[in-house]
Parts: structure tokens; C-alpha cells; sequence
């Protein structure tokens, strides 16, 4: 969290980026390597087209996972991270189910919720759960006892405690959780895509564009993935950097 | 106005602190608590201000018994309990804040008293000021000094307008002329609004300088306490007089005999 990404060095990271890609299309010299010159004009007419709709149904159930596991994972987190008691005795099976890719249990969650969008959304929102209930226990479990005593004796009881201590206290964390997971979270997306919808980014670049060779319109599909991805990444941190500016010694 | 009654504590796995201890307060007292380090001194605050709950016995405010924490009452802890993520304005405000968010209930805010919110404001505008801290209100704990934040502290207390201030080690770790400045703050404030205070104190001089009355606690369990009076408390030429000397001299002998 050293700096803000300025314009100009995105600017020179895109340049490097289409750089490189055009020089391995040089390079390959096969279709399966198409030049970012024959992909970007077709990125930028189907983005608002075919792809745009694949595009907002990938965004959509990203979102909806993100807020699932926010709104489950944050009082639990808490609540946990507030009572040692109850922590102790849950510790030991997070940590063992903390690990686990989440993506095995796809074929499970399929035959338990069906094939609807809310088995997809659950699947994602399980990654982004234990990732953000980790990070929210520990931090309420580290806050000074003397600060919680100290606005108790303001009048709080639990819930303006949690509205005023805890929740902000745990949202900077929440939000490095959030902004780590995220990639995983798409990568997962993108294979429960692949089969049981006709909607979404996953769909598109695999059965719409590589099953059928059409591999421009799939490096479209990669490039809207990729600008889902970077996207999400980049308003997190922004976010972030908002909540932490209080962590500056500097005055602003 | 504060009445502890065979007031029973110990912390869990730990021998008792206190063991039917009694106190009686008067309204408009200036209360030090001194004692060794482990003595219960910030215990004892905690227990009057109704974070912690008592074994056995009973603690009155103003005739009501205390089982959670009292509006009218203040608590300033030794490291003040600022939110890092809130500006010195909002951390001053957050009393009053967390009283617009339970409304006048009684229970968490005083049931007499509702404050809109531009009240609000300006009441702790005028604290801010009073304190000479206005000038740092947009600015974060972590970016002030210690003193700055001291006050900032004592801002928010006073700002839910208390009748009874309770004070953990408010003077340790300032520079001299901040900490005569906040003695003589809280002082004039004593005697101008007949405000009880209790200050606790590991200082002999700090003890002997805002004690009316001095309460001494001892290491282990405190049953009886000793109390020394001290009727020449709170004016700052007391500091330079032989009697002020001589009375650090008793306490220190009072405090060596007990270990």
C-alpha cells in the first residue's frame, strides 16, 4: 500500500502489456496468437454487444458473492473474534477448512443447490468467506480492551459498539481480504461458467469462441475477464487507501 | 453521592483486590487514589464507572445502584481510548454521537437530555476551543501529541456534560507546562462547577496537589483504606510552600508503610 497508481504509469503498463502481446503474436505467428490490433477493434464493438451481457452476468455474480460473504462473514467474524470462548471451540475447524480449495466442492454444491446462478454465487461466496472471516476475528480479537472499556463507558452497549469500534476497526482488513481473494474468486468464476449457463465470461471464452476456433473473439472474452478482474482490484484498493488514511503520520 | 458498600472484586483466577470494602464520596469531592502499581487503583475506577461488575457488594451514584455504565459520569483512561480512524473533532464527539444513536433511552443517554445534532457540534466546538485544540479538530490521533490527545480526550467527557469526572493517570507522560496547564484546567473546573472528580495517581506530588482528600490503597487486598485530608489542594502557589512538601512527606511515609 506504498502509492497510488498514477494515470501515467498505468498508461506505460498497458503500452508494456500490448508490447509484449504483439511481439508474441510476431513471434507464435499462429492463430491462436492473434495480434491485439485484429482483438481490441472487436473488444470494443462486442463489449457492447454479446459480450457486454456476458460480461455484466460474470460482474453480477461476482458482486453478489462479494456482498454474500461480507454480510455472513463480518458478524461472525466478530462475534468470534469477541468471544474467546466460542473462538476456541470453532479455531480448530476453521483452520482446517480455511485451506481447502473451495472449488472441489463444485460437483457437491451443483447436486445440493441445483444448477441456478445461486449455486455459482455460493461457490464464490465460500472463497471469499473464510478469507474475510479469518481477518475480521483477528482483528476484533486484537483490539485493545482499554479502547472497548473506554467507549462502553461512553454509554455503548453491543450495538453501537459494533457500529462505532468493530466494524470500523475490521474494515481496512475486510478490505485486503476482499482485494486478495477477489482473483481467486474470478478464477473460480471462470470454471463454474464453463458448464450448466449460457451467460457469463466463462461461457463465452469457452464454448462460445475456443470450442468453435473463433480465437479473436476469445482473447475479447480474456481481455473482458481481465478488466473484470483488474477493475474490482483497483476500486478495493482505492477504498482501501481512503480507510487507512488515518495511518498516516502526515497530516493531509 | 458515591456510596460503596461491601464492595467484593477479584479478577478471575486472581486473589481478591477488594474485600468488603465501604467508601463514601461527597458530591463537589476532589478525590486522589494513590497506590503501588497492582493496588486496584484503575480497578476501582473501572468499577465505579460500571465496566466491571463487582463480586459481592454494591456501588451507589447518586442513590442508584451501578450495574452499567452511568451517563452523568466521565472516564478519561490512561491511554485515552481514541478510535484511530476518527478525526479529534469526531473522537470529541463520539459521546454524544453514541447518544444520538440510542436516542435519550435512559439506559445508554441520559433520559433528561436531547440533543439535535448542531447542539452537538457546537458543544464540542466550544470544548475543542476551551481546550485549545480547535485548531487540530480535522486531524488523527496517530498525528498529535500525547498531550494533544490527553485533551481531546477530556474533551469528549466533558462534553456529555458530567457531574462526576474520573481520571486514570491524566498527567503522566505530559511535559511540565502541559500538564500545570490541564492540573489548573481541571482544578478551576472543580471549583467553578462544583464537579466531583477522582484522579487516579501513582505521583506523590500529583496526588497531594488535586487531592481535597487522598485515598490510599495498599498491594493485596485492600479491605480498610487510609484517607488524609488535605485542605490546601488545587492552588498552584501551594506547590512552592513548605506545608505542600511536608505533606508529600507524610503520604510517602503513609505509602512506605504500607509495603
Amino acid at each position: 500500500m506504498s502509492r497510488r497508481l498514477n494515470a501515467r504509469a498505468a498508461l506505460i503498463g498497458l503500452l508494456m502489456f500490448f508490447a509484449i502481446w504483439q511481439a508474441l503474436a510476431w513471434i507464435i505467428h499462429r492463430p491462436i496468437m492473434p495480434s491485439p490490433l485484429q482483438v481490441l477493434p472487436i473488444f470494443g464493438v462486442s463489449l457492447f454487444g454479446n459480450l457486454g451481457v456476458h460480461f455484466l452476468a460474470s460482474s453480477a455474480r461476482v458482486l453478489a458473492a462479494i456482498g454474500l460473504a461480507v454480510i455472513t462473514a463480518v458478524p461472525i467474524g466478530l462475534g468470534l473474534g469477541q468471544i474467546p470462548r466460542i473462538n476456541r471451540i470453532f479455531a480448530p475447524l476453521i483452520a482446517i477448512v480455511y485451506p481447502i480449495p473451495k472449488i472441489v466442492f463444485l460437483p457437491v454444491i451443483y447436486v445440493l443447490m441445483g444448477i441456478t446462478d445461486i449455486s455459482k454465487i455460493f461457490l464464490i461466496a465460500l472463497i471469499i468467506f473464510f478469507q474475510i472471516l479469518v481477518v475480521v476475528r483477528d482483528e476484533a480479537a486484537n483490539l485493545h480492551p482499554e479502547l472497548i472499556l473506554s467507549v462502553q463507558s461512553l454509554g455503548a452497549g453491543r450495538r453501537a459498539l459494533f457500529r462505532y469500534v468493530y466494524f470500523p476497526a475490521s474494515l481496512p482488513a475486510v478490505l485486503t481480504a476482499l482485494r486478495v481473494s477477489v482473483g481467486t474468486a474470478i478464477a473460480v468464476l471462470f470454471i463454474a461458467e464453463q458448464s450448466l449457463t449460457t451467460y457469463g465470461l466463462g461461457y463465452y471464452i469457452v464454448v462460445e469462441t475456443y470450442q468453435v476456433l473463433r480465437y479473436p473473439e476469445m482473447y475479447a472474452g480474456i481481455l473482458a475477464m481481465s478488466l473484470l478482474g483488474l477493475v474490482l482490484y483497483f476500486v478495493i484498493y482505492n477504498l482501501e487507501l481512503k480507510v487507512n488514511r488515518y495511518r498516516t503520520e502526515e497530516p493531509n | 453521592m458515591i456510596a460503596i458498600n461491601n464492595l467484593t472484586f477479584a479478577y478471575s483466577g486472581q486473589p481478591p483486590i477488594f474485600q468488603d470494602y465501604s467508601l463514601q464520596v461527597d458530591r463537589g469531592e476532589a478525590l486522589s487514589i494513590i497506590g503501588p502499581s497492582g493496588c486496584g487503583k484503575t480497578t476501582l475506577l473501572y468499577l465505579l464507572a460500571g465496566v466491571r461488575q463487582p463480586r459481592a457488594g454494591s456501588i451507589f451514584i447518586d442513590d442508584k445502584l451501578i450495574s452499567r455504565p452511568r451517563p452523568r459520569s466521565g472516564l478519561v483512561l490512561q491511554d485515552h481510548g481514541l478510535l484511530p480512524w476518527q478525526t479529534v473533532r469526531q473522537n470529541a464527539r463520539l459521546g454524544l454521537t453514541i447518544w444520538g444513536f440510542y436516542g435519550s433511552d435512559g439506559r445508554h443517554a441520559p433520559a433528561d437530555e436531547l440533543l439535535v445534532s448542531a447542539e452537538a457540534d457546537q458543544r464540542v466546538d466550544a470544548w475543542l476551543k476551551k481546550l485549545g485544540i480547535d485548531g487540530l479538530r480535522d486531524q488523527y490521533p496517530l498525528q498529535i501529541s500525547r498531550g494533544q490527545r490527553q485533551r481531546t480526550a477530556i474533551a469528549r467527557t466533558l462534553a456529555m456534560q458530567p457531574d462526576l469526572l474520573m481520571m486514570d493517570e491524566p498527567f503522566s507522560a505530559l511535559d511540565a507546562p502541559t500538564r500545570e496547564d490541564l492540573q489548573n484546567f481541571i482544578i478551576n473546573l472543580h471549583l467553578e462547577s462544583d464537579l466531583t472528580y477522582l484522579i487516579v495517581t501513582h505521583d506523590i506530588e500529583v496526588a497531594v496537589l488535586m487531592g481535597k482528600k487522598i485515598l490510599v490503597l495498599q498491594k493485596g487486598c485492600n479491605r480498610e483504606t487510609q484517607i488524609m485530608d488535605n485542605a490546601l489542594y488545587g492552588l498552584m502557589e501551594y506547590r512552592r510552600q513548605n506545608e505542600f512538601l511536608q505533606k508529600c512527606d507524610d503520604l510517602r511515609q503513609l505509602l512506605g508503610s504500607l509495603t
